[in-house]
């Protein structure tokens, strides 16, 4: 790789091109005069965005978004890390099932699991949209807690919690002495993962809507069907806003942690 | 009780999938082999022997393999590239491509729709370059699933490439060119096969991703151009056919672990050759 290979340096360029062009040309339109997405975009203006903020129906979508997502990745969470515990430092007969078992998750398209929740939480047991949504959004976020609290606990040595327990303390004193500051980080980056995944879920969630029950990603999707105009464009700069704000704060706490 | 307490850790964790997963989807994928008073596979070939189904199977299929084909072949030589540089920009080139994941895949369906679109910005493009008379017809379109699919999942190829690459030694491409092959060659010849597992691994995850992602194939392929999960969705939530969407949901999940297991086993094998 001494000599400059040009056709590589193309491909970086086109790729990351096709990449950024679409984020880029959304930002622009958002701040158009004109009620219809255009490019070059006409003139300047924030009305898009103060459409977005007086429109109840996003402001509804957006809180519910936000607790539900912020519960389901808690609850990921608790369940993962323990499980993720046992995986990794016990052995024990059918451990490959369980394994399988809880990233199962994956590998059932979501579309499914939203369909087989709808008929057992909404139908069957008759409870509440908002009970199915967090339970469905724990499952799907739940393998973010395995595979990346699972490998942080694994890359710490286990010489260390049996010193801590030689040492005279109980498993459960070494767990959150030891253990739980050890993998502050990959704790931290599960839940940012999770939480990011969850609150922009559209394939189980669009199963899992009611009267005033809509999560955002779905009361964008349906917004589209009936207004082509720029308020989505404000709105989506809005969220990559908060993404991106999400992903500093991560970043610095994963850093704090090590 | 020290023996045991591995279950008590486990135990949040199975109740959970095992409640509201395993149950639900066994609750809905039963009662698809029973019918007429006995076992029957009769939701199943009607299904598939409807030539309206069949489409929407063999489409779903289609979108999903060419969409990680294309994944493939565009992450290849930029995750080469990346993968060659100092570790500082490697960090921001890969934050830079996972960007995107953070917004939702209905925002950045909504870009391809103005793109694509009949008055959209390629066709204006075309239009004032005098490339073409009238606007194409490029959005709700097959084509525009596979590109707002490309678009969705590159940037998971794009991750999944670069850590298998980092651990291809500049030593090992140095003995490639020093024996005489140009670059293009040892790419094709060292740098692909030993890049393998990783390619396994995101045309796993891009497949298994098209082929259930949602939006993008109502947003950009239209009424026209159903795939599996709109159908499922239509059948489930507008018609009101429960039975044929247990079925839908049955061949899909059979279809993704079919799909995922072929390419696992395909990775297991190459794993032992390398080893």
């Amino acid at each position: 790789m001494k000599r400059k290979n040009y056709f590589l340096l193309f491909m970086v360029v086109l790729v990351y091109f096709f990449i950024f062009a679409p984020l880029i040309l959304i930002a622009l339109t958002s701040f158009t005069t004109e009620s219809y997405i255009s490019f070059p975009p006409v003139g300047f203006s924030l009305k898009w965005y103060e459409n977005v903020f007086s429109n109840q129906t996003f402001i509804d979508a957006f809180q519910l978004s936000f607790l539900i997502s912020t519960a389901a990745t808690v609850i990921a969470l608790l369940v993962g890390i323990p499980g993720a515990y046992a995986l990794s430092r016990y052995n024990f007969k059918g451990k490959k099932l369980i394994k399988d078992l809880f990233f199962s998750p994956n590998m059932v398209p979501q579309v499914v699991c939203g369909f087989a929740l709808f008929t057992f939480i909404i139908v069957r047991l008759r409870l509440s949209v908002r009970v199915a949504l967090l339970v469905g959004l724990a499952i799907s976020v739940v393998t973010y807690a395995f595979r990346i609290v699972g490998a942080s606990i694994e890359s710490l040595d286990y010489a260390i919690e049996e010193a801590g327990m030689s040492l005279g303390a109980s498993r459960l004193t070494v767990f959150f002495k030891i253990v739980l500051p050890n993998i502050s980080s990959g704790i931290v980056s599960a839940f940012l993962l999770a939480f990011i995944n969850a609150f922009n879920n559209v394939p189980l969630t669009i199963f899992l809507s009611g009267p005033g029950v809509t999560t955002l990603p779905v009361a964008m999707m349906s917004y589209i069907e009936y207004n082509y105009d720029p308020t989505v464009s404000a709105l989506s700069v809005l969220l990559m806003i908060m993404s991106f704000a999400i992903m500093l704060v991560t970043e610095k706490l994963v850093k704090v942690g090590k | 009780m020290k023996k045991k307490s591995h279950w008590l850790l486990l135990l949040p964790g199975l109740l959970l999938i095992l409640l509201f997963l395993v149950l639900p989807i066994l609750r809905i994928v039963v009662p698809t082999f029973f019918g007429d008073g006995g076992l029957t596979l009769k939701g199943y070939t009607d299904f598939l022997g409807d030539s309206f189904y069949q489409k929407i199977f063999l489409r779903t299929i289609r979108v999903a393999l060419v969409t990680s084909l294309i994944c493939v072949v565009l992450a290849l030589p930029v995750a080469f590239y990346i993968s060659r540089m100092k570790s500082s920009r490697k960090g921001i080139m890969i934050a830079l491509a996972t960007f995107p994941l953070l917004t939702n895949t209905v925002v950045r369906a909504f870009a391809w729709i103005a793109i694509l679109g009949r008055e959209g910005i390629l066709n204006n493009l075309l239009m004032k370059l005098g490339l073409v008379e009238e606007p194409l017809k490029l959005l709700y379109t097959e084509g525009a699933i596979v590109v707002g699919s490309v678009y969705l999942f590159l940037p998971i190829m794009l991750t999944s490439l670069v850590g298998v690459m980092e651990n291809i030694s500049d030593e090992t491409l140095e003995a490639a060119q020093s024996l005489g092959a140009n670059r293009f060659v040892s790419f094709l010849k060292v740098v692909v096969p030993l890049s393998m597992p990783g390619v396994i691994v995101g045309s796993v995850l891009v497949f298994a991703g098209t082929a259930s992602a949602y939006s993008t194939p109502l947003m950009l392929g239209g009424n026209k151009n159903m795939m599996m999960s709109t159908l499922i969705y239509q059948q489930a939530m507008l018609l009101d056919n429960w039975t044929r969407a247990s079925v839908i949901a049955t061949v899909m999940i059979v279809t993704s672990y079919l799909v995922v297991g072929a390419l696992n086993t395909i990775a297991d094998k190459l794993g032992e050759k390398s080893a």
